[in-house]
């Protein structure tokens, strides 16, 4: 869209004065408009996606007030511990009540299961939730926790907790070769 | 019949406006945009499906990676407020242009007792202070220094700001548990039982 400079000029002039050529005072903006938007279009990308995004994570108190705890029964609860190589151990109940199953991340690993428990935990307890009580291990890692956690997220498993590991629990996965 | 001929218009239109506009919101959007600033370690942040965004303000980022962890708070006043506060808890006093030092870095990692030389550094000879490798805060319980620098940032955002500070963990995936471990038992024990992680979003 470059422009021509048409305007009359002092050329057809015959003989007269020399004038000089009057150039037109617009200039060619497309390619500055170009860069102009570009560049926004860069801003306005940018800007929106730097927001950084985060999960809420609720722990429970540690204070030692426990006067308004209710006690629930073992076999509500399902415990995950995180071991090493992104390996996971599962159990209903307390340490020892029935051997630990050997998982791992994904949908037809812990997913399934907690899916599986948690039908079953409210069909044996008149409709109650499951409460689920995460363990990390000292070998497992940062990632771990927060797939565990989005694992509960997505099978809508909204009891649960992360809690520190026990010896006991520690000894299932040295001898599970998951730690 | 004569052919009509139809007058052709020039292509040309005025840009002039347009142009206007399009510096104008460019203008804008330069002026408007934060840089992010750099981790001091590289950091691989998982992800998790659903995912709230962190408010801009009011925040503080403990950065995790390769078992160090760095700590930074938003807003310059409770940068320096924070630094005179847990300075006279370990007995070292800042100068005013140390303090104007430290409120300009965006994130800091290092025992309290190297902090000072590093600010001097920075002010005398900024090339030689940024090959420096920060070693993290130390999180053992002797020294408590995590512990004082998170609970002075709160006390100053309170005072100053009279809100809660959030506290984020930004953590890196291949962290081993123990780091993070602590570094939650430390928040718990100044009673900060919620907080974030900040996470990636990803699809079902």
């Amino acid at each position: 869209m470059a422009e021509l400079n048409t305007g009359g000029g002092g050329g057809g002039h015959k003989g007269g004065k020399v004038r000089s050529k009057k150039s037109s005072t617009r200039v060619d903006l497309t390619a500055m408009v170009d860069l102009a938007f570009l560049l926004i279009t860069f801003f306005m990308l940018t800007t929106t996606l730097l927001k950084p995004k985060a999960m809420d994570l609720v722990m429970p108190d540690k204070d030692d007030h426990t006067h308004d705890q209710l006690p629930v029964p073992a076999t509500r609860t399902m415990t995950i511990l995180l071991g090493a190589n992104d390996k996971v151990e599962w159990f209903i109940g307390l340490p020892g009540d029935q051997p630990p199953t050997t998982d791992n991340f994904g949908k037809d690993g812990l997913r399934k299961a907690l899916t599986e428990n948690s039908d079953k935990v409210k069909k044996s307890h008149g409709g109650q939730d499951m409460i689920v009580i995460i363990k990390p291990s000292d070998h497992s890692n940062y990632n771990n926790l927060v797939s565990a956690l989005d694992e509960l997220n997505i099978t809508g498993i909204e009891r649960h907790a992360i809690v520190d590991i026990s010896p006991v629990e520690i000894e299932l996965l040295k001898r599970d070769h998951n730690y | 019949m004569p052919r009509v001929k139809i007058a052709r218009k020039s292509t040309a239109t005025d840009m002039t406006a347009m142009c206007d506009v399009a510096f104008l919101l460019l203008t804008f959007f330069i002026m408007t945009s934060k840089f992010k600033a750099d981790d001091p370690v590289p950091v691989a942040i998982p992800s998790y499906t659903k995912t709230i965004v962190l408010p801009e303000e009011n925040t503080a980022t403990l950065t995790v990676g390769h078992g160090k962890v760095f700590f930074s708070v938003d807003g310059d006043k409770i940068r320096a407020s924070m630094l005179e506060q847990v300075g006279q808890l370990y007995s070292i006093t800042f100068t005013p242009e140390e303090k104007a030092m430290f409120v300009t870095l965006p994130t800091f990692g290092m025992d309290i007792q190297q902090l000072k030389p590093y600010l001097d550094k920075l002010i005398t000879n900024p090339e030689q202070a940024k090959s420096f490798q920060q070693p993290g805060i130390p999180l053992d319980t002797v020294s408590n220094q995590l512990f004082n620098w998170v609970r002075e940032a709160r006390k100053a955002d309170v005072a100053l700001n009279g809100k809660a500070l959030l506290i984020s963990i930004k953590g890196d995936k291949k962290e081993e548990y123990p780091t993070i471990g602590k570094i939650i038992a430390i928040l718990q024990k100044q009673k900060v039982n919620k907080f974030s992680l900040i996470t990636a979003s990803k699809g079902l």
